[in-house]
């Protein structure tokens, strides 16, 4: 078991009072398991994602453990973390384009960051060497400035360093969002690439876009409304989903092969509920087709098939 | 309707404008009543510049847009925009935030119906709130953060639908709003071009494309590379970008291949073309010259569906492969 989160639960302070962001969430990640992490805006799969590597000023630890490899994560402890950040846990960000320093030739700026971790740089220049090689950049980037580099070779870049130190779980927010789709492509393929020379073990892929994840994650887990709908492998997700939010999600969702004139697909109505003051229950019951006197009471996310998680009364 | 004849624009960058930056190259399309016409693109092939161009938001450099055969540069701007509006990405930056929402219908009455009563202009304004499927009392007098993305969205199509419009240039209108609320934005321009309206839906999303429309124009690097009904650009699409851009589209239920040859991805990704050889120099051989201004862009392959220059940036130097 490569990573183990246990009712996590992480709120933003605001003004107004704690923003429920993530209430309560428990899943499991194996060794080389890609997990594809899906939802709309606002239903906390950043916040997921920011929680396990660095909590923002705004961000108010509830409750919850988070266990990597056996070994706790301080995940609220924004300064002890600091020793698993990069080795142990790394992310690509979303705007990788612009995520390296301007003033600092590459090769410099990576050399920097690897001595700040206490590695020898100049050790692991044949390491670095390779690992341009394997995502088809010159070798000579490295003399380069970011502003010298295609957005393309940037985003490259910045997948390489990330993954430098071999982290055992590599997060990965939005990254294939702004891309066009060939760009998109490159670096779905580099992700499972990187995953299978094992240079990260495991992965959690955090995006809006559900086909993207249909291509390379090993499993799906939907969040709606900061608590997790569904988790499942990914053909159970996309194929056979319980949960009725990923039902009508997926079958929202329009793809090349589809027309309007001769499947008209449609969307969900209503909005996700503010997290402000969440209801009690179940948080989809206001649009669930399904939603009957039982959704006032929370549905527990349970292991309804092998491997099938799904946080719904209706479903079994 | 809405005929654009060979339009270019290049803008002026760098320091005092010194260098030019061409963005759209020799452009030609039309755009009927009762038509939905997708142009895909990704970034940077000038497809939003084309929109803006339509919408005067931005000067045309060469070639001329006309409206039902007028130059649309000496239509007076007030009677273009009674016939012609745009709706664009960012829904939560469309709207003043000082303001409740609604403000964008009061600026439409102030300019275009300064005579009209209230009780007459309340009517219009709630029949084209229903037209975009928008209850009147769940969104009027509300400020634009008490909105939904999709909401904002409508209606800001619902005030263009209230000057009476017969043409909307939708630029990336539901890109920036959830999966599960943009299906219906999108079937809603399916509704109103049913009506007869006639939308230029600009998209780098090729299968929201295929979802909607009747025809749909492939841009790259400001030029058409591909164009002609839906049907045939998707169902057998014959230049290799084109194929290019299909064979990235992420299915659902269908995986791609993925085969580890991940420099050889990235490379593909920045070609952005194969081997395939040219159509467009069988037709024209490039032996006519370099100055390909005489030749027309693109060339007939079939009813409905033409194809440009492989290499469509250095136009004489592909002579019949892409890799010449």
């Amino acid at each position: 078991m490569s990573l183990q989160i246990t009712d996590l639960r992480v709120y933003y302070r605001t003004l107004a009072g704690d923003v429920q962001a993530l209430d309560g969430v428990t899943l499991s990640i194996a060794n080389g398991e890609i997990m594809g992490l899906a939802g709309e805006s606002g239903c906390g799969k950043s916040t997921l994602g920011k929680s396990l590597t660095h909590f923002d000023s705004r961000m108010r630890y509830i409750a919850g453990e988070v266990v990597l490899d056996g070994v706790p994560l301080p995940v609220m402890d924004s300064a002890a973390m600091e020793e698993f950040r990069f080795k142990a846990v790394s992310i690509v960000p979303q705007y990788a384009m612009s995520a390296m320093n301007p003033t600092r030739k590459i090769g410099r700026m990576t050399a920097d960051l690897l001595e700040s971790r206490g590695v020898n740089a100049a050790a692991m220049r044949p390491e670095i060497d390779r690992r341009l090689e394997l995502v088809g950049l010159q070798l000579d980037v490295l003399d380069r400035y970011p502003i010298e580099l295609s957005g393309g070779m940037k985003q490259r870049m910045v997948m390489v360093i990330s993954t430098l130190l071999n982290p055992s779980l590599l997060i990965a927010d939005e990254i294939t969002s702004a891309l066009d789709v060939s760009t998109q492509k490159a670096v779905a393929e580099t992700l499972v690439e990187f995953r299978d020379r094992e240079l990260v073990r495991s992965m959690i892929v955090i995006t809006h876009d559900v086909s993207i994840l249909s291509q390379i994650a090993d499993t799906i887990t939907v969040m709606y409304a900061g608590k997790l709908a569904e988790k499942a492998a990914t053909d159970v997700v996309i194929g056979a989903p319980k949960h009725p939010y990923s039902r009508l999600l997926i079958s929202s969702l329009p793809e090349v092969g589809v027309r309007y004139e001769e499947k008209r697909l449609s969307g969900i109505p209503g909005n996700p509920p503010a997290l402000l003051n969440p209801p009690e229950g179940c948080r989809f019951q206001a649009r669930c087709p399904l939603a009957a006197e039982q959704c006032r009471q929370e549905p527990p996310f349970v292991e309804i098939e092998r491997d099938h998680f799904v946080a719904c009364w209706k479903a079994s | 309707m809405l005929t654009l004849d060979r339009i270019s624009k290049v803008y002026k960058v760098g320091t005092f404008g010194g260098t030019d930056l061409p963005a759209v190259r020799e452009v030609s399309f039309d755009v009927d009543a009762g038509q939905v016409v997708s142009l895909i693109g990704e970034s940077g092939s000038g497809k939003t510049t084309i929109g803006r161009m339509i919408l005067r938001l931005t000067a045309v450099t060469r070639g001329t847009i006309s409206y039902d055969g007028a130059n649309v540069a000496r239509l007076p701007r007030k009677a273009y925009y009674r016939r012609v509006q745009g709706v664009f990405q960012d829904p939560f930056s469309s709207y003043n935030p000082i303001f409740k929402a609604d403000h964008v219908f009061r600026m439409i009455r102030g300019v275009y119906f300064p005579g009209l009563r209230d009780a007459e202009w309340e009517s219009r304004v709630e029949a084209s709130l229903q037209d975009v499927g928008l209850d009147p009392g769940q969104v009027l007098h509300k400020y634009p953060h008490q909105l939904s993305g999709g909401q904002l969205q409508r209606l800001l199509i619902a005030r263009a639908l209230l000057l009476d419009i017969r043409l909307l240039v939708a630029d990336e209108i539901i890109s920036m709003l959830d999966a599960s609320t943009r299906i219906d934005v999108l079937n809603l321009l399916g509704d109103l071009r049913a009506r007869g309206l006639g939308i230029l839906f600009i998209t780098h999303d090729l299968s929201l494309g295929y979802y909607i429309s009747q025809r749909t124009v492939i841009l790259r690097r400001g030029r058409i590379v591909e164009m002609g009904a839906t049907a045939k650009v998707f169902g057998s699409p014959i230049h290799p970008y084109t194929k290019m851009l299909l064979g990235s589209v992420p299915h659902l239920h269908d995986r791609w291949d993925i085969d580890g040859a991940v420099a050889e991805a990235w490379a593909a990704a920045a070609r952005g073309d194969t081997s395939d050889p040219c159509l467009y120099h069988e037709a024209y051989p490039a032996a006519a010259g370099p100055s390909g201004s005489e030749r027309p862009a693109l060339v007939e392959v079939g009813p409905d569906h033409s194809v440009g220059c492989v290499r469509g940036d250095a136009e004489g130097s592909c002579r019949g492969s892409a890799r010449a």
